[in-house]
């Protein structure tokens, strides 16, 4: 087999450095697919002098499953599964957004209580991936119980999934015209139980880890991106809302009637360093989940009785046309360019998953930090291989 | 769709005639150990028991003085092998425990104890792999000197008044000294791997193990100034009177001495939060992610070796060593305190566990701190912290005796309230564990007491 | 604003460059031409009135039956909160249009991944090179005409 030619050219970023009589070289490293930081199989090849990153250039596509060339053969129907697949940790959002996509094109209406299942489930699901995203963060960070301790709260929300839909990551619940299947008996009020017994363990987290004075120096100042180049590289979710602008389409385009329910928008303020650094973008998240406690409880408490699902033919057809519909993600904003010829399956469907946009900005938070800060960044991006690479 | 040919390999002639005779007995005798365990045990323990005595009252005084030193240190040997094995065992139940888990249970019916054996076991039978081009002469030597400086600190720590293989004049400066020869062990290891990674590991080795040497000595010598020797038997025997006549306790700058060494020893055993060379989410494995087998086992061993050595010397320099912290409470009174005697191995051997045992709570509480933020804690705070301690040290002794007899009064109300917050400090730890432990199903939860096992 | 708003204020500002226009729901948009595409982002950043700071997305559609191959920037703004989409159809054969990384940095990747999965060549892109499929790939699968590849550097895939 013939050696792969890059075409991209390594470069040295200081050219300006003025020879000393020590010879230092520049290494190139190899942040491998397989490497325990990189939340899932990316490559980032590093050059790198000393412990000093000059440049980091990720190479994605270890992941791609060809998920949009799939969506043109199958139905609507059936690429609901493919949905779940793209962030696996948040299929249920994942989910939810392709539903609306596909319904708003074809003027399909959930019912009421179809979308208030779809908000406890969607923030269910919100909290548990951002329970694995600070877990590992905190893995990340060498703080190893604190992942253990996220995990065992993640297991009570994938019983109720589980109970709910049979499924404990890939749920394929929240489908077109609805939702799949109504809730078993004494749901809800394990429901309410789980959240009275998670809402005191965030405090937790934040005493054993948030401020933590290690974990502070470690992620205070490191990875700073301030708001205009957050917006410049499209980045959405906590990733923005961690440099200060106050932007999530919950509240800016409800869908799903999330108008209904009174929550915060928690935005990074810079108390621990400076504005939009990695504990920025940390701290949103636990906010977040506060946030997601408080509308599940308000969900719960409005429940509305109906059916929860919509009449939708098995082989759905959509009229010619296209549809541009995004949700708000936890890892940011999940958009589906959704082009109809008219047919059973879509004519074009292109998936814009908010990690891949969030880890375009990788290359210029890298530059100038140190290696150990590499791993303290792509844990603070939050990624998810699976829909950068669809 | 794609296959690939897998080697070969099995082994051969000899080799292969042992490992499947072995097998076979094992599988033989296997079932026969399990239900006769209690009386083998016993009785192993029962004959050696026996032995020992036989030994010591009839050959001792006949052999020559290099076979009893052979013995002592043989006896050493397995020692921190017991050590290290016990250690890799409660590293994970405590870590289990730590994490609302319950760490092995299984190999071996009583919370898994035999989990050590098994390891070690799994590693003996692992594949040689020796990445190909490493460099072999060094790849092979560095477990050897990773380890056996580790197990030579143990021939100059006295674990009571008679029970030390050689108390030279220079303990002190032995151990130390043996301690900071793993460094190059560490070095040897990320450099022979030829992987950059493992290299990223021996260097952040190399510069923080090195610099941490210095405070951790300097702490030491605050109290090596407070007592006037080296040697590791007069400082043990200068704390000879309970509680308060421990050297921790003897002026401020040796309390907070204590404290410096203690975080000093963490860094130099690479432990978290300084377990950035061996650091698992950025490097793998750091200088070791090379070592497969039983090469890995040597580096693994050296860490649990190497932390109980300096929570030895910890206990030996500042927290009174082999005696009792009741002895000299019973002078002068009818009653002798009995528990386990006012000096025994068995104090010094507890007091020491104690201290790994907030090593490995230290390791699952926090997080790793990086490289420059080490190094900067060193050279920037620590440093000059204890350069302060020690001159502060010196200075108290030039001050604390008879010729000054109000400063001597000053330092002795100095002396008893150190020792009253030492035992605070104990008071509250032992309320904390007994809290969480009465607690313990209210703090984990109603939902965890539904579904965890034994909660 | 409302995307007729949107589209009064763009014409305004270019009304050579727009070929059509749609305004309703569910997906208004302006299709423009190729040429003036730059000019028209850097417009709809800019101008105090619109301000799209957010790009979303960039899709390419493979029209074969038209012999087109259409290229549409999805937009949002954070401060006025409204969407809009700006079009750009590109002859199937040789689709060329000028990339907008210089206005929107995020751009940069969707590029890279239109190309990649589309063949469509960004002039000017700082950086234009396969994104998800390896280096040396041949072909670009998205197409409708696209046929899947047999042999890649010794491994045979099972049809």
């Amino acid at each position: 087999m013939k050696e792969i030619e890059l075409q991209y050219q390594p470069d040295l970023l200081h050219e300006g450095e003025v020879p000393s009589d020590i010879r230092t070289e520049e290494l190139v490293l190899n942040m491998g697919p397989q490497h325990p930081s990189t939340h899932g199989v990316l490559r980032v090849i590093l050059h790198t002098d000393g412990e000093l990153v000059l440049k980091a250039v990720p190479y994605i596509g270890y992941l791609h499953r060809c998920a949009e060339k799939i969506a043109e053969k199958v139905t609507y129907r059936q690429f609901t599964p493919y949905t779940d697949r793209l962030d696996y940790l948040a299929a249920m959002n994942n989910n939810l957004g392709f539903a609306l996509a596909v319904e708003k094109l074809g003027g399909i209406e959930t019912p009421q209580r179809a979308d208030y299942l779809r908000v406890i489930f969607s923030e269910l699901n919100r909290i548990a991936s951002h329970l694995v995203a600070t877990g590992s963060y905190g893995l990340d960070m060498g703080a190893f119980t604190p992942f253990v301790y996220c995990f065992r709260e993640r297991e009570w929300i994938l019983d109720l999934f589980e109970s709910a839909c049979g499924a404990r990551l890939t749920y394929s619940y929240i489908t077109i015209g609805g939702v799949r299947d109504d809730l078993p008996d004494g749901w809800v009020g394990r429901c309410r139980d789980f959240l009275d017994y998670f809402e005191p363990k965030i405090s937790e987290y934040n005493d054993l880890l948030s401020f933590n004075h290690i974990f502070v120096h470690r992620t205070g100042n490191v990875g700073v991106c301030p708001p205009d180049l957050a917006l410049a590289y499209a980045l959405t979710g906590p990733c923005l809302r961690g440099s200060g602008v106050k932007w999530d389409l919950r509240k800016a385009t409800p869908y799903s009637r999330y108008d209904e329910f009174d929550f915060d928008v928690p935005v990074g303020r810079g108390q621990n360093g400076t504005l939009g650094d990695c504990w920025d973008r940390y701290f949103v998240r636990i906010e977040e989940m506060t946030q997601s406690v408080r509308i599940i409880r308000q969900a719960l408490d409005r429940l509305p009785d109906g059916p929860v699902q919509a009449k939708v033919p098995r082989m759905l057809k959509l009229p010619a046309g296209e549809i541009y519909c995004e949700v708000e993600n936890p890892r940011g904003q999940l958009g589906f360019h959704l082009v109809s010829d008219g047919g059973t399956s879509p004519y074009r469907l292109k998936v814009r998953g908010p990690s891949f946009c969030n880890l375009s900005v990788l290359p210029v938070l890298a530059r100038n930090c140190l290696l150990a800060d590499i791993s303290a960044l792509l844990g603070s991006l939050d990624i998810v291989m699976g829909e950068v690479d669809r | 769709m794609y296959t690939f040919e897998r080697p070969h390999v099995e082994y051969q002639g000899l080799s292969r005639v042992i490992v499947r005779g072995a097998a076979a007995l094992a599988g033989i005798i296997a079932p026969w150990l399990r239900r006769l365990a209690w009386v083998v045990f016993l009785a192993v323990a029962a004959m050696l028991v026996v032995f020992i005595w036989v030994v010591g009252r009839f050959i001792n005084p006949l052999l020559p003085w290099f076979i009893r030193d052979l013995v002592v240190v043989l006896g050493l040997l397995g020692f921190a092998c017991v050590v290290a094995i016990i250690g890799i065992w409660a590293e994970r139940k405590v870590s289990g425990r730590i994490q609302s888990r319950l760490g092995p249970m299984r190999t071996g019916a009583w919370h898994g104890w035999a989990q050590s054996l098994a390891d070690g076991l799994k590693f003996v039978q692992k594949e040689d792999l020796i990445p190909r081009e490493a460099d072999e002469p060094l790849f092979r030597l560095a477990p050897y000197v990773t380890l056996v400086p580790a197990f030579c600190a143990y021939l100059a720590l006295p674990f009571g008044v008679g029970w030390v293989f050689r108390s030279g004049d220079v303990g002190l400066l032995f151990v130390l000294a043996m301690l900071a020869v793993e460094v190059l062990g560490v070095i040897m290891a990320g450099w022979a791997s030829n992987s950059k990674w493992s290299l990223y590991g021996a260097m952040r080795a190399a510069c923080q193990l090195v610099s941490y040497e210095i405070p951790m000595g300097l702490s030491l010598l605050a109290a090596v100034v407070a007592v006037g020797s080296l040697n590791l038997v007069d400082i043990g025997q200068a704390q000879a009177g309970g509680w308060f006549s421990w050297l921790v306790f003897q002026n401020p700058f040796l309390f907070l001495a204590f404290f410096t060494y203690y975080i000093a020893s963490l860094a130099s055993c690479k432990r978290s939060p300084f377990d950035l060379p061996e650091g698992e989410s950025e490097l793998v494995a750091g200088f070791h992610t090379e070592y497969s087998g039983f090469r890995f086992v040597m580096f693994f061993f050296a860490e649990y070796v190497a932390m109980f050595a300096v929570s030895a010397l910890a206990t030996i320099i500042f927290l009174g060593g082999w005696h009792s912290p009741l002895s000299g409470l019973s002078k002068g009174t009818q009653m002798q305190f009995v528990a386990f005697g006012d000096t025994s191995p068995l104090w010094f051997v507890l007091k020491s566990t104690f201290l790994v045992w907030v090593q490995m709570w230290f390791r699952w509480t926090l997080p790793r701190i990086r490289i420059d933020q080490v190094m900067h804690a060193c050279v920037k705070y620590l440093l000059p912290f204890t350069l302060l301690l020690f001159l502060g040290s010196s200075l108290w002794q030039l001050y604390d005796n008879q010729a000054h007899p109000a400063f001597q009064g000053f330092a002795n109300i100095l002396h008893y309230g150190l020792g009253c917050v030492g035992l605070l400090l104990l008071g509250l730890y032992f309320a904390g564990a007994g809290y969480g432990y009465y607690n313990r199903n209210r703090l984990v939860g109603q939902m965890a007491r539904n579904h965890l096992p034994g909660a | 604003m409302t995307p007729s708003d949107i589209i009064a204020v763009l014409k305004q500002y270019d009304a050579g460059g727009i070929v059509s226009v749609v305004a309703d729901l569910p997906y208004p948009h302006v299709l423009v031409k190729a040429e003036h595409l730059v000019a028209v982002a850097a417009f709809l950043k800019t101008d105090p009135q619109l301000r799209f700071d957010l790009l979303r997305c960039i899709s390419a559609v493979d029209w074969p039956a038209n012999n087109g191959m259409e290229v549409s920037y999805d937009l949002i703004s954070t401060s006025f909160v409204h969407t809009f989409a700006v079009k750009v159809m590109l002859d199937r054969r040789d689709p060329q249009v000028e990339s907008v990384s210089g206005v929107w940095p995020a751009a940069q990747w969707h590029e890279r991944e239109a190309f990649d999965l589309m063949g469509v060549r960004f002039l000017r892109h700082p950086d234009l090179r396969r994104i998800l499929m390896p280096e040396d790939w041949t072909g670009h699968p998205l197409r409708k005409d696209y046929q899947d590849v047999v042999e890649y550097r010794g491994l045979k895939f099972n049809p």
